[in-house]
């Protein structure tokens, strides 16, 4: 109806579309061409600055699939994706449960952490998790444990840069699951309390199927930041090993590996072979916890 | 003890668990290496805060980093304030063919990880001769498919069809039903991506790091890594650069807070339903 009675038909039909086109002019030039190159220049040998250098086929995906370094950032980065996010999801869904019935103000609080920028998280938390003067080190001493060299060991790297995650996007979940618990109807509780179920048991019935898409918004978001984990385990290391994640790269994510192949190397067609992997299994992820988590959270 | 007690107790640790790594920033900047080797390193502010500023200053050009990075994300906020409402209202209010299957689009472009894309994204920028160029900080941020989301929920809530209708009676051209019926419904919302289209920007790390030259025109968040590297790191002066750079996000967010909540809390219930 809008467009019907119109004077100038012309310029009224080519409106919306001049509106929207500053979103797919930016999404076409840098994110939907940059992708379709990417599998051009994944078949070449092609250096970042020089260009291409002669069609090499699938030579890269199969260097790819035999590299030994590619498997140890992509091991390092399920590892750290893990310890960040199983308990951080647990943990807003508690705190989501303990603001419900707050003010405003504690929200605004455990948002705090997530408008620190990612480079003021990392060199903080590397600074606290120093071996020698380290806040956390001089903690554990008083009770008796450590001194723990959280960048030389893995394990104790991986919980570091976990924590980084963890501290940063809690709260934020925490207040997405808070939005979406209020939105669950009341009288679902009601209900459960005449059939005389307890506060455990209304939060498991109730509550989560309720909130099953943010749940599983949140795990996917999470699985792609996971994907895309740099800035945190780059700067971790300040002891100018930095990119390498670790003397003995124990800490190197796919996307630090990622950047050291393109722009430490400049070999672009493989870091495009990469991309596209990578670009997989977020798909292949995603798609995962579509249906886990139906089935998880189903009844 | 009673559940009340213990859910204040657990919101206390929580609130300590947020804030502890700022505060012990605080203190670390405020002493010297020297107070920090000791057996029991301070935990207290110590005196020499503005000491390191000043030393910061000398040694590095986080001013200028910071003036560099205030130019681009103020540019990326009022960008993505204009065109996000822009398209959010088109979305939202006006009627053309492929409107559902172009928001799908703006929909499915936000699961797509854009940072593993860094090679070949610099590989156009650097194609464009963008290369440590402002251009290659700001032109990739203009606009995100999650502000076009929030910006047409904010008018589908704020803006009714009626409104536009009766203005449209009245004979307003489409620039000025925005102008004068939309855009003054959809200020609030408009402010808060302004601002947290700033901090973003503001707190980007890996695009500023590969698309400018380190060593010519850098961002804030790549002076701080920085002066980080090295074979020894200076904590009390690296964490007084934290500090000085945080500060400019920080103030921001105690404006703006209690509305950016109200935005995520809206943005859930809508992935909620």
């Amino acid at each position: 109806m809008w467009t019907t009675r119109v004077r100038a038909p012309g310029a009224r039909a080519v409106a919306p579309y001049l509106l929207v086109a500053p979103f797919f002019l930016v999404f076409g030039a840098f994110g939907v061409f940059p992708l379709v190159r990417t599998a051009w220049v994944s078949v070449h040998r092609w250096h970042l600055i020089g260009g291409d250098e002669g069609f090499r086929g699938l030579d890269n995906f199969r260097h790819l699939l035999g590299d030994p370094l590619f498997y140890n950032a992509l091991g390092n980065t399920v590892s750290i994706f893990l310890l960040a996010t199983v308990p951080q999801l647990a943990l807003a869904l508690c705190i989501a449960t303990l603001l419900a019935r707050r003010r405003p103000a504690w929200q605004v609080l455990v948002l705090v952490p997530n408008v620190v920028p990612v480079v003021a998280v990392a060199l903080v938390f590397g600074q606290l998790l120093g071996r020698d003067y380290g806040i956390v080190n001089f903690l554990l001493g008083q009770v008796g444990v450590g001194p723990i060299s959280w960048q030389a060991e893995t394990w104790a790297a991986h919980l570091g840069v976990a924590v980084m995650v963890m501290w940063r996007w809690t709260g934020y979940t925490a207040l997405l699951y808070l939005a979406a618990m209020r939105s669950v109807p009341r009288e679902l509780y009601e209900a459960a309390a005449l059939d005389g179920a307890g506060g455990w048991q209304r939060f498991r019935v109730v509550t989560l199927p309720g909130i099953r898409p943010t749940v599983l918004f949140t795990v996917v978001a999470s699985a792609i930041g996971g994907v895309q984990m740099f800035t945190e385990p780059q700067l971790f290391d300040g002891s100018g090993l930095a990119g390498a994640g670790g003397s003995d790269r124990q800490f190197q994510t796919v996307a630090m590996y990622l950047y050291e192949v393109g722009f430490g190397r400049f070999d672009a067609g493989y870091a495009a072979a990469m991309t596209w992997v990578l670009f997989l299994f977020c798909a292949a992820f995603a798609a995962t916890a579509v249906v886990l988590v139906r089935r998880l959270v189903s009844r | 003890m009673t559940v009340r007690v213990r859910h204040l107790a657990a919101l206390a640790a929580l609130v300590v668990f947020s804030l502890f790594p700022l505060y012990s920033t605080v203190v670390v900047a405020s002493h010297d290496n020297a107070d920090l080797a000791r057996a029991t390193p301070p935990l207290l502010p110590g005196g020499r805060l503005l000491d390191h500023v000043s030393e910061l200053l000398d040694r590095v050009d986080l001013g200028q980093a910071m003036v560099n990075s205030a130019v681009i994300a103020g540019t990326v906020a009022v960008a993505n304030a204009l065109f996000c409402t822009v398209a959010g209202f088109a979305f939202a209010r006006l009627r053309f063919r492929g409107r559902e299957a172009l928001f799908a689009v703006v929909l499915g472009s936000a699961m797509v990880p854009t940072q593993l894309g860094i090679v070949p994204v610099f590989m156009v920028v650097d194609a464009l001769g963008w290369y440590d160029t402002f251009a290659a900080a700001i032109v990739p941020g203009l606009v995100s498919a999650f502000g076009v989301f929030w910006m047409r929920q904010a008018c589908l809530e704020a803006v009714s069809d009626e409104l536009v209708d009766a203005a449209k009676v009245d004979g307003c051209s489409l620039a000025r039903v925005y102008w004068h019926v939309a855009l003054p419904a959809l200020r609030g919302p408009a402010a808060v991506l302004a601002m947290l289209s700033f901090a973003t920007s503001w707190n980007e790390f890996s695009w500023p790091l590969v698309a400018l030259d380190p060593n010519d025109t850098p961002t804030a968040q790549v002076v701080l890594s920085r002066l980080a590297g090295g074979y020894y790191t200076d904590y009390p002066l690296v964490l007084t650069g934290v500090l000085v750079s945080i500060v400019p996000v920080l103030l921001l967010f105690v404006l703006f807070a209690r509305k950016v909540v109200a935005v995520l809390a809206r943005g859930a219930a809508e992935t909620g339903r």
